[in-house]
């Protein structure tokens, strides 16, 4: 049957599996979205700035594992989503962007509302496509979202002019797809498997370093059931959190400038690392030329650049991390006297880590007076459901919630670790409820960040999503102040939000509830209050406004000189 | 150290930004690049001169891989290829100089293309080593203008690279 290429996109991402689209109309893409007014087969949820949407998009990814899909228009609606594109694109999140263009006759004319987005977003995507015969639709669609979610996945922009859309073609969507120059190597090789468990066997003090990776690649499973076989130490980046249940003793916690003392200490002082879809991060690894000075590497992942790029590794194993487990695991088993040997000499290692835990464990001084922020994340984790998804902005809130939250399954934290994206949180969770209705979304903030994205208050409410949106209120751009009174003699340059907002009446402006307060004893009641709500909430904390994260690495010091008070 | 990296790359559109890109934005340079069809439809082969350490020239390799309509790439640093260059050059040729000039390229096998009474316009082909002697000799006399295609690269041997 002939359609027009704007229907063919609508039945390309059906035949995909996309139920949810998040998207902004315009010029370039009003055919597409007069074929969504009767296509019921995809839910549309209309954001107030494509931004969000990006995010929104990136949110659902990250929550369900799926590709998440985000529309805009030519021009500023294409530009608005760079900093969703790049978001994702630093995390390694699946996503297909859609951006209408200006008809094909009209491209390098300076034409209305047009611009180059292929070209900006070049750097920040896996790849793109500019769709120029309406007969390509489906087969570059098809291509789009294989690419977005295979090997190390990431956002792929599809540009897609308007007389494109209107043109007319019959649809058949191919059955697989073939890219003879994109063939990810995904099955680890078994002789570097077995060499890797070797090594792992005779180390006496290893540590098990997991990123994102082992999140995205569905491998948390695989990675406690070795981790618990052997009695391995872990530690997770930001992004790795909720690989591995912190609530095991196994758990380090997080790694890194923000990350726990046993944590850092275990890597400085292993004769082993085994580091799984992790890529050696700055925030990771502090000073290069120190890091894990003892340390044999082995470097598991799925995408070679990650390889070597920051570290020398002593032995890779290039493949998806869960095969790579799982073919671990199948090697361990097959010598298990020896492994039973390995875990009962571990022992002089987990009481030199259990000493470092018990020197400097991750906590806070607690106030009757101020509220304290990391009292707020703790009285969260006890109050919300197990399965709750927790977004983050990012800055201090992050790193508070990282640290106090206590991650115990993937993809219950949904952060920019990469990029580091402020506005990211409120519209992540907004992705996040709509792919999960009936699961407790909550997204924490701090009062920068959520203002970066606040309009999307009425999309929630709107759209019945509701997203419970914490607020930790300091006034400040905590963590910048925080460096400015570390590093730069606390002269808070711009760092001061003078104007206080009321949240509360914020809330309501937009038809929902808030809730606010400053003291530590009502912490819990407005929590349960804020939960007890059907739709979205704003729970504000007005907390200790000077309050510091710590521990801290300074950025370039060694990770084993961390600033435990100050 | 100067590496001689083939690539062998879908010929769509592009391509030729993505992989300029991957060096710009690490703040390489690139000496030269060469790209032209091959053997076989729809492929491209690009020869790219640069230079840089040893690390992040593995990493640009490696990157290089990643992108996705590349589909094949050699570092060709080990001197296992065979590089040639051509270069049309506009050179002074009067009087006594003309002789001189005719002398030189004679003896690097180049060839006379183009000739006035003021000038002639040389072509000349050879690895890249070869190309820049030729031109130290031409200079002093009176070098107008340069064309360098940059270097292309072959491996050496009987197996050949498919496309």
């Amino acid at each position: 049957m002939k359609m027009n290429g704007a229907r063919i996109v609508l039945e390309c991402l059906k035949k995909e599996g996309v139920d949810t689209v998040f998207g902004y109309p315009g010029g370039t893409v009003i055919n597409l979205y007069d074929e969504l007014y009767s296509f019921k087969d995809i839910r549309h949820i209309l954001p107030r700035h494509e931004q969000a949407g990006t995010h929104a998009a990136d949110g659902y990814a990250r929550a369900t594992g799926r590709v998440g899909v985000a529309i805009a228009t030519s021009g500023p609606g294409a530009t608005n989503t760079v900093t969703g594109i790049a978001t994702a694109y630093m995390d390694s999140i699946p996503m297909v962007i859609i951006t209408g263009q200006v008809p094909t006759a009209l491209i390098g004319n300076d034409a209305f509302q047009e611009v180059d987005i292929i070209g900006i977003t070049r750097p920040c995507t896996k790849h793109s496509f500019l769709i120029r015969d309406v007969n390509d639709i489906a087969g570059i669609m098809k291509k789009a979202f294989y690419i977005a979610r295979s090997g190390r996945p990431g956002p792929v922009l599809v540009d897609l002019p308007k007389d494109v859309q209107i043109a007319q073609a019959e649809f058949s969507y191919p059955e697989t797809v073939e890219i003879r120059s994109y063939k990810p190597n995904l099955a680890g090789h078994p002789k570097q498997v077995e060499k890797a468990v070797g090594m792992l066997l005779s180390a006496q003090r290893p540590v098990v370093y997991v990123g994102g990776g082992a999140v995205l690649g569905n491998a948390a499973e695989e990675l406690t059931a070795l981790a618990r076989k052997l009695a391995l130490p872990v530690t997770t980046t930001l992004m790795g959190l909720g690989s591995f249940p912190e609530n095991d003793p196994l758990s380090l916690g997080m790694l890194g400038m923000h990350g726990a003392y046993c944590a850092n200490m275990a890597m400085t002082n292993s004769d082993l690392i085994i580091a799984i879809g992790a890529r050696f991060d700055d925030r990771v690894t502090g000073k290069v030329a120190t890091f894990a000075p003892h340390a044999k590497i082995i470097h598991i992942d799925v995408d070679p650049t990650s390889i070597k790029k920051n570290v020398r590794v002593d032995l890779p194993i290039v493949g998806d991390v869960r095969d790579v487990l799982d073919k671990m695991i199948k090697q361990v088993d097959k010598g298990s006297v020896k492994a039973a040997e390995f875990r009962d000499a571990l022992a002089p290692w987990h009481e030199e880590i259990a000493g470092w835990k018990a020197k400097h464990p991750i906590g806070y001084k607690q106030s009757t007076t101020v509220i304290k922020p990391q009292f707020v994340i703790q009285k969260l984790r006890e109050l919300s459901d197990d399965d709750a998804i927790i977004s983050t902005d990012v800055g201090q809130h992050q790193m508070w919630t990282a640290q106090f939250f206590q991650f115990n399954r993937p993809r219950t934290l949904l952060t920019s670790g990469g990029l580091g994206t402020m506005g990211f949180g409120l519209p992540a969770a907004m992705g996040a409820q709509a792919a999960f209705p009936d699961r407790q979304v909550i997204t924490i903030c701090g009062d920068g960040g959520v203002q970066m994205n606040i309009q999307e208050m009425a999309t929630l409410v709107q759209n019945r999503l509701p997203v419970k949106i914490v607020i930790l209120n300091n006034n400040f751009l905590g963590m910048v102040r925080q460096w400015q009174e570390l590093f730069f003699d606390k002269r808070y340059s711009s760092t001061c939000m003078e104007l206080p907002i009321d949240f509360v009446k914020l809330a309501e402006a937009y038809g929902a509830k808030g809730f606010s307060t400053s003291k530590p004893g009502e912490v819990e009641k407005v929590i349960k209050q804020g939960f007890k709500e059907k739709g979205p909430v704003i729970m504000e904390f007005k907390i200790a406004r000077e309050e510091k994260v710590l521990p801290m690495v300074p950025a370039g010091a060694s990770l084993n000189e961390m600033v435990l008070n100050a | 150290m100067q590496h001689t990296i083939s690539v062998l790359v879908e010929n769509e559109f592009g391509v030729l930004s993505r992989v300029a890109n991957l060096f710009s934005g690490r703040g390489f340079n690139i000496d030269s690049l060469t790209v032209a069809p091959t053997n076989e439809e729809g492929l491209s082969r690009m020869t790219i001169v640069t230079r840089g350490d040893e690390q992040i020239l593995e990493q640009i390799t490696k990157q290089l891989n990643k992108l996705i309509d590349i589909i094949k790439v050699i570092d060709f640093t080990d001197g296992s290829a065979i590089e040639r260059e051509m270069a049309l050059v506009k050179v002074t040729a009067e009087d006594e100089s003309r002789a001189e000039v005719l002398r030189i390229v004679d003896i690097f096998r180049a060839k006379i293309i183009d000739v006035t009474p003021k000038s002639y316009t040389i072509e000349a082909t050879g690895n890249p080593v070869k190309i820049d002697a030729i031109l130290e000799l031409l200079r002093p006399l009176g070098l107008k203008e340069l064309v360098r295609t940059g270097a292309v690269a072959i491996g050496r041997g009987a197996k050949g690279w498919k496309g």
